[in-house]
């Protein structure tokens, strides 16, 4: 249903968008994983017409979206990052337009409206004036106005962007109803995120795939090894040679004023190094897993040692 | 035609909707009655139509309107976020455009339909002179009509309304005065600076006369802003 291939974009001198190819099949749930500035945004917006490439080609259902891109856009749901709302309208007439505007059929948008309303859980709120709704009912409408005229596709650019635990938890599992109906392309920078509701993760990091697989066997790959952090009062690097000699311990390394300590994530050393610390005289003051970041991942995936000092980079 | 229509009535209805349209409309009228009669004071009721204060403040007046009308139309979509909604939307730029440009010419010939009572007025104490009357609001829609597609560009190339206005402002200034300094030069180049000038075309309206060469102008120009603007929208995909 999607398909792409060679996508290049510069925004003037800056290459956003480095010759990425992936595909998503009918039916699929696919994520795009990476972190801001990866190339996400740029890379839906160039799929839903928003954008034209520099060079490459987008297809959405057998639609090129350079040259065909009228067309192409029918078939397509799309969310932006920054929801699409009028302020001053109520929600009613919000997605009256949105209906029309994707040329739904006039005596059939009614229909469309209370179903779209139903699914979304809209029904308190469909009179009420879009301004006045919170941000996590904003993004509803958001979601409502993209599946209102049926598309084939959805395109949700960070749809969990800005809203609280609970709605995020909505969020998802009405993603993962409408991918039984619609093939979806989503983006996140959240790791946890994208593996809940997706089949498939794309993962892009300045522009280019740096992975791309079933959730699954992104897990395998990324699981090899887990850290944990320790806060201990004693000298710094007679700790860090101490914690080496644990049994089960892969490496040791020290960031004020944490050690962190890698081992295989089979073990869990956990009582053996507070033993090592209690018995050298120091003090343990605190002791945690660390989950794997997006920065971990991508270190695994791409062997970047700088990574840390990417600016672009948050969460 | 449907999707163009669609926006026209979306555009004109968010100005019925918004409480800045009413205090836009209102100054509006405020100032073209306070006009009014500053010039039927100034002429001790002694002309027959309501063209020469048309002529002098009434245009600029419209013009400035037209300018402020305008400079949301694209501006605040894209602060909104809703211009991506638009251009993902299957309709073509030009369909945007063009709704965009009928939804508010849809206020501004509202807003100058209001203005009627003058004439009416007049029509009730005198016997005023129809034809210039007519002919005056004619000029006066072909101007406003301009006036907003300069507009509508200008809020097509940035997403702050106060921006647009300005350089809404700022070209319309350029092109209505132009006129007196074609006038000042003289020769070849004075009458062409004189030509491309908004206020050379709209003066004969007012004295009753209905220039075709100044119709074709004005369309031209509304025709030329439109066009730039949705080379500006296409501009914007590729850059």
């Amino acid at each position: 249903m999607i398909r792409v291939e060679n996508l290049t974009k510069y925004y003037g001198e800056h290459l956003a968008v480095d010759s990425i190819s992936f595909n998503v099949k009918k039916g699929e749930i696919v994520g795009l994983l990476g972190p801001n500035g990866a190339g996400k945004t740029t890379t839906m917006r160039i799929l839903t017409g928003f954008m034209m490439p520099t060079s490459g080609d987008a297809w959405v259902a057998e639609c090129n979206m350079a040259t065909n891109s009228l067309e192409g856009r029918r078939h397509i749901g799309y969310l932006p990052e920054a929801i699409p709302l009028y302020t001053d309208v109520t929600v009613r007439s919000y997605l009256d337009f949105a209906g029309r505007l994707r040329g739904l059929d006039p005596y059939r948008i009614k229909d469309r409206i209370d179903d779209v309303v139903e699914i979304c859980h809209l029904e308190d709120y469909i009179d009420v004036l879009i301004g006045k709704l919170s941000r996590g009912f904003r993004q509803r409408v958001g979601v409502a106005q993209a599946i209102i005229h049926e598309p084939e596709v959805m395109i949700l650019d960070e749809p969990t962007l800005g809203i609280d635990p609970i709605q995020v938890t909505q969020t998802r599992r009405l993603i993962k109803e409408l991918g039984q109906e619609h093939t979806i392309l989503i983006s996140s920078h959240i790791l946890p995120e994208v593996s809940m509701v997706c089949d498939r993760v794309v993962i892009i990091h300045e522009g280019q795939i740096v992975a791309e697989d079933r959730i699954e066997n992104l897990s395998t790959i990324l699981k090899g090894s887990q850290s944990i952090r320790l806060e201990v009062r004693g000298p710094t690097s007679a700790v860090t040679r101490r914690l080496q000699r644990v049994q089960g311990i892969s490496q040791v390394r020290y960031e004020k004023p944490y050690h962190i300590v890698e081992c295989p994530v089979d073990q869990d050393p956990r009582s053996n190094l507070m033993t090592a610390i209690v018995q050298s005289g120091w003090t343990l003051l605190s002791m945690g897993t660390v989950d794997m970041s997006l920065e971990d991942i991508f270190l695994q995936l791409t062997g970047e040692e700088d990574f840390d000092d990417d600016e672009e980079l948050e969460e | 035609m449907k999707n163009t229509m669609l926006i026209a009535l979306k555009e004109f209805k968010s100005y019925l909707t918004s409480p800045m349209a009413y205090v836009i409309a209102c100054v509006f009228l405020v100032l073209y009655g306070s006009l009014f009669i500053w010039y039927l004071e100034d002429t001790q009721y002694s002309d027959t139509s309501i063209n020469g204060y048309l002529d002098i403040w009434g245009n600029l007046v419209l013009m400035l309107f037209a300018a402020v009308l305008a400079m949301r139309l694209i501006a605040e979509e894209k602060k909104l976020g809703t211009w991506e909604l638009l251009l993902t939307a299957p309709l073509r730029d030009t369909e945007v455009v063009l709704g965009k440009f009928l939804g508010s010419l849809g206020m501004l010939v509202s807003m100058l339909a209001l203005t009627l009572y003058f004439p009416l007025l007049l029509r009730v104490f005198g016997i005023p002179d129809g034809g210039p009357i007519l002919t005056g609001y004619l000029g006066l829609f072909l101007l406003g009509a301009t006036s907003l597609a300069i507009g509508l560009f200008a809020s097509s190339v940035t997403s702050n309304q106060i921006v647009a206005a300005v350089v809404a402002g700022g070209m319309l200034a350029i092109l209505y005065f132009i006129g007196i300094a074609g006038d000042a030069i003289g020769g070849a180049a004075g009458n062409i600076l004189s030509y491309i000038s908004l206020y050379s075309h709209f003066s004969a309206f007012v004295t009753g006369i209905i220039d075709t060469r100044a119709i074709i102008y004005f369309l031209s120009i509304t025709a030329l802003f439109l066009f730039l603007t949705i080379r500006s929208i296409e501009t914007s995909r590729w850059s």
